[in-house]
């Protein structure tokens, strides 16, 4: 079957842009993705017909608002083969997800003189939660070498699992690089010496099928907005077992059975992690981006997006001067260069007159920009909808500007 | 093809970036305070010497895109000779210019500071231009600490 990509451009509204004129040419998706109008539409018609707070009134608006959302949370169960809707944790995003491991987890299971294994390759968000976890209890973060290809040095990360490591928490796909690390091995690695395992998805879900299941990982946390969801959702997976052992991150309404100025009890899974009133809409919302998928297909997208991928590689290796950062085997879509002394900040400003979104920065990963001695990369990520014609337009604008430059 | 950028990526900012002037350490600095934009990772050093009041050199290190590198290397260019006052109302100036606040802005005031005032109508590049600004008021006001645009 051919990829539908002129339907799957036909859904998402916003690509009809025109951006100073031109169509916008949208390759910021590592950053956020656009959302098709079936994620719209469920919030939309929720806020219309449907909305009330949920798991509490018995009117009918609570019952219809509260079936949907538990609807979505069974649909992102699904889509990453969890064991059980109870392993779903509705929060923020994938930050807040990683701070509630640090603070509750971590809390409970990791002391003074214990180590955490992360990699060199961390988003920001999956290196201060520890660092803050390490404040507070005196336990050490040990980070995992790569090499200038952005491959993890498996040898170096073997021998860092210790007798004092509690636990290993690696990004499934860097954000900066691309790259696709190789998690089947590190849980392997970990769990023969009984170390739990977080992956931080959050730039892996929207490009490869997850089944944590089959993966095994003990954590699997991502983001809504970055699968094609709403912002301000995002998702924490854990393993039931770990899960009822943890104590809560928030206190609040929601997440209790009883409460008396003498003592509160708590509520079960899921609800146990989910103070508060939840962000409803975007639950549901997320749940809709599911069901979009799911008539496409991970594997068709992952395939459209390799194709995009090595297209994109191709043409860039061709233009003097380009210097590709991060290139590993094992890659999403994400093409981070540098442009030799034109700094990332005037690539990004130059391509946006030209209707092109790209970012230009450090990518809320500076450790990664030191171990390159780079200020900043450039970063042009590709999404389900995007097409070969829109990397000719990156690749022509690129090409022009280093003219200007001269 | 960049019609739109014409009014931001004058020649003169060009030729500053190739060839930034007042490009180097100075010995025996009387001020030396380092700018840092952690938006963009543009990281300067600016160093000044002072004879009483008046700024007699200023020099600069770091890396940075286009804007900010060559705001900062004709900033060192025009505040040489100038009193601390006359730096102090260029950077007012500069600012008025760059953030556009000011309805009339005296182009002629700023002398050749007024290559940069398009950036006014790109407002994520204004803390690019005003960086090396930010840094020589720290400086004059002999702050230690580094600045951040943040």
């Amino acid at each position: 079957m051919t990829y539908p990509i002129e339907q799957i451009r036909a859904d998402f509204p916003i690509l009809n842009e025109k951006i100073r004129n031109k169509p916008l040419v949208y390759l910021d998706n590592a950053a956020s993705c656009q959302k098709p109008q079936a994620v719209i539409d469920s919030m939309v018609k929720l806020y219309s017909h449907d909305y009330a707070n949920v798991h509490r009134g018995v009117h009918t608006l609570s019952i219809r608002s509260t079936d949907q959302m538990e609807s979505a949370r069974h649909k992102i169960k699904t889509f990453i083969n969890a064991a059980s809707d109870k392993e779903i944790i509705f929060v923020r995003g994938a930050t807040e997800a990683v701070n509630l491991i640090a603070q509750t987890y971590g809390r409970a299971n990791i002391h003074a003189g214990d180590e955490i294994l992360i990699t060199a390759m961390e988003h920001h968000s999956n290196i201060v939660p520890w660092q803050m976890l390490c404040e507070q209890t005196g336990a050490i973060l040990k980070v995992a070498p790569m090499n200038v290809a952005g491959e993890l040095l498996m040898d170096e990360f073997e021998q860092l699992l210790s007798a004092k490591t509690k636990l290993v928490a690696v990004v499934h796909m860097s954000n900066a690089l691309g790259t696709l690390n190789p998690v089947e091995q590190i849980i392997a690695l970990a769990h023969a010496k009984n170390i739990p395992v977080m992956l931080d998805g959050a730039q892996a879900i929207p490009h490869t099928a997850v089944d944590v299941q089959k993966l095994d990982c003990d954590f699997y946390v991502f983001s809504g907005h970055k699968l094609y969801g709403p912002s301000g959702v995002g998702v924490l997976y854990g393993k039931q077992a770990l899960l009822e052992a943890m104590p809560p991150y928030q206190g609040g309404g929601d997440m209790i059975r009883t409460v008396s100025f003498e003592k509160s009890t708590y509520a079960g899974l899921p609800y146990k992690f989910e103070a508060g009133t939840p962000a409803i809409a975007e639950i549901i919302g997320l749940g809709a981006a599911v069901d979009y998928l799911n008539t496409i297909g991970m594997q068709a997208i992952a395939d459209h997006e390799a194709s995009l991928l090595a297209y994109a590689t191709q043409q860039a290796l061709q233009i003097d001067g380009l210097k590709i950062i991060g290139e590993a085997k094992e890659k999403g879509a994400i093409l981070s260069f540098t442009l030799g002394r034109i700094h990332p900040h005037d690539i990004g400003t130059m391509l946006d007159s030209l209707g092109i979104a790209i970012r230009a920065g450090h990518h809320c990963a500076m450790p990664v920009m030191d171990f390159y001695q780079l200020p900043a990369t450039a970063r042009a990520s590709f999404a389900m909808y995007n097409t070969k014609a829109e990397i000719d337009v990156l690749i022509s604008g690129i090409k022009n500007l280093i003219e200007m430059f001269g | 093809m960049f019609e739109d950028l014409r009014e931001l990526y004058q020649e003169v900012i060009f030729d500053h970036n190739r060839n930034p002037r007042n490009f180097h350490v100075m010995e025996n600095a009387d001020r030396q305070v380092d700018g840092f934009n952690p938006l963009c990772g543009d990281k300067l050093t600016l160093f000044l010497k002072l004879d009483g009041d008046i700024i007699t050199d200023a020099s600069f290190q770091g890396s940075g895109c286009a804007i900010s590198t060559a705001s900062v290397s004709l900033m060192t260019e025009i505040i040489k000779g100038k009193t601390q006052a006359q730096a102090e109302e260029l950077f007012t100036l500069f600012h008025e210019m760059t953030t556009g606040k000011e309805e009339h802005i005296n182009l002629e005031a700023v002398g050749k500071l007024a290559v940069l005032a398009g950036v006014r109508e790109f407002p994520a590049r204004v803390k690019c231009a005003t960086l090396a600004w930010h840094t020589l008021d720290a400086a004059l006001k002999n702050q230690q600490q580094a600045v951040s645009t943040e």
